[in-house]
């Protein structure tokens, strides 16, 4: 059954799901090569008209922030409260600010 | 669905945390109805939990393509025929779905099928039975997959994230299933006296192993405790059967139909219908490999299989020669 098993490569799939919207990440395929995961992805993840735009990615080519480092990864963000506009007092009375 | 989440975490140091710590880091989350993602620490026995369960329902989904392929080129009418197409093709895309998702806790999708193909996983019982006529693709749709809709409803909000997003698009896509099996019924239920007996053939056939799709009774059920501490079951055996019967008996009543159990009847304190004893027998027999088609469903499977290599060979090939070819050019 599997004696010439050697697994095409997994390729993860961002929809766009109408004009004016960014492409979102749906999910993730395997395929030979990226004009086969492009129709792949199109059978798979748009039977029912749920984009208008594909791109399919190496899953090895992705570098992601590692879970483990989250904390120290983000901290540098979260005592910058003066970033939102909320931090800021307004005086009674101003409007369009 | 959603690879790796991707690579291989980074090599780097960091202060070793104790599993107690993790273990509480980990409950902590699905306490807080929060979702573990693919590279999050997780105890080992929950993704190897999760992966058998996965990949069973993975393989479920693509066993399940075979009762129903076998109505397809005896469907009624185009429409009829043109609507079994997208239902058998949206099981594929139910199995692809779930392998993905099995992927992202380490497993393999070859491997996962190697399995299958072994008889080491299991896939739901119910596909273990014949389809005798064309009133079966309404009762498997109407009333399977209605049981696999309210089985697989609360694992939208299951503890696995990548699993729950999976199942999100499942359910989407299984409501048109259950309707259209309902279609059927309801066309034949009106239609001659013979069409109306076909229906309820179908029914009588179909509803002892829909209600026991939920699996053994709580007090018999081996995985459920810990499944419900994981956030991965949420509503036990027993209690889905029930929520399943009480939404069914009313639609057979509008189909003119019969259920076959002279004990159903509803029960105004409890304001549920109660039911007949179920005969789990049967159902462990079927899981053993004694049902009326395990074998048949098997050896179709293995031999689709084999029969598609030249198929993924030849895909390999020309990517081979195609990035190739790349090769030399941007050499050259």
């Amino acid at each position: 059954m599997s004696e010439n098993r050697r697994d095409w490569p997994l390729w993860e799939v961002f929809v766009r799901a109408r004009r004016g919207l960014s492409h979102g990440h749906v999910g993730s395929l395997h395929a030979p090569d990226a004009e086969m995961a492009l129709r792949n992805a199109r059978d798979l993840y748009t039977r029912r008209q749920e984009g208008v735009s594909i791109w399919v990615v190496p899953a090895a080519q992705i570098t992601a922030s590692s879970p483990d480092e989250k904390d120290a990864f983000f901290d540098p963000a979260a005592d910058k409260i003066y970033r939102h506009p909320t931090f800021y007092d307004v005086p009674e009375g101003v409007e369009h600010l | 669905m959603y690879g790796n989440d991707f690579g291989a975490p980074a090599e780097t140091e960091r202060p070793p945390v104790s599993d107690d710590e993790l273990t509480e880091r980990f409950q902590a989350i699905i306490d807080a109805d929060g979702r573990i993602e693919p590279r999050d620490w997780m105890p080992e026995a929950y993704r190897t939990g999760l992966v058998r369960q996965i990949a069973q329902h993975a393989h479920s989904e693509i066993i399940g393509m075979q009762p129903e392929g076998n109505w397809i080129s005896r469907a009624p009418s185009l429409r009829r025929k043109a609507i079994l197409m997208a239902k058998v093709q949206d099981e594929a895309g139910h199995g692809l779905y779930l392998y993905a998702a099995a992927e992202t806790l380490g497993a393999d999708r070859g491997d996962l099928l190697d399995k299958l193909h072994a008889g080491k996983q299991k896939y739901s019982s119910i596909f273990n039975y014949p389809t005798l006529t064309w009133a079966d693709m309404g009762a498997i749709g109407w009333l399977v997959d209605g049981a696999a809709i309210v089985n697989q409803v609360p694992l939208c909000r299951c503890s696995y994230g990548p699993y729950a997003r999976a199942m999100i698009r499942v359910c989407k896509e299984e409501s048109f299933h259950q309707r259209q099996g309902f279609e059927i019924l309801y066309t034949l239920s009106r239609g001659t006296d013979a069409q109306k007996a076909m229906a309820q053939d179908a029914v009588d056939r179909w509803w002892w192993p829909s209600l026991m799709m939920f699996g053994p009774s709580d007090a018999e059920s081996t995985h459920s405790e810990q499944s419900m501490k994981w956030g991965i079951k949420r509503f036990s055996n027993d209690e889905l059967r029930q929520r399943f019967v009480d939404m069914t008996v009313p639609q057979a009543e509008v189909l003119g139909l019969t259920l076959p159990d002279p004990d159903l009847r509803w029960n105004p304190e409890r304001e549920s219908y109660d039911f007949g004893e179920i005969d789990f027998t049967e159902l462990f027999e079927v899981i053993k490999g004694n049902g009326p088609c395990n074998a048949q469903r098997l050896a179709h499977r293995v031999g689709a299989h084999d029969d598609g290599a030249w198929v993924r060979e030849a895909a390999d090939a020309y990517a081979a020669k195609h990035a190739a070819r790349a090769g030399s050019e941007a050499v050259a």
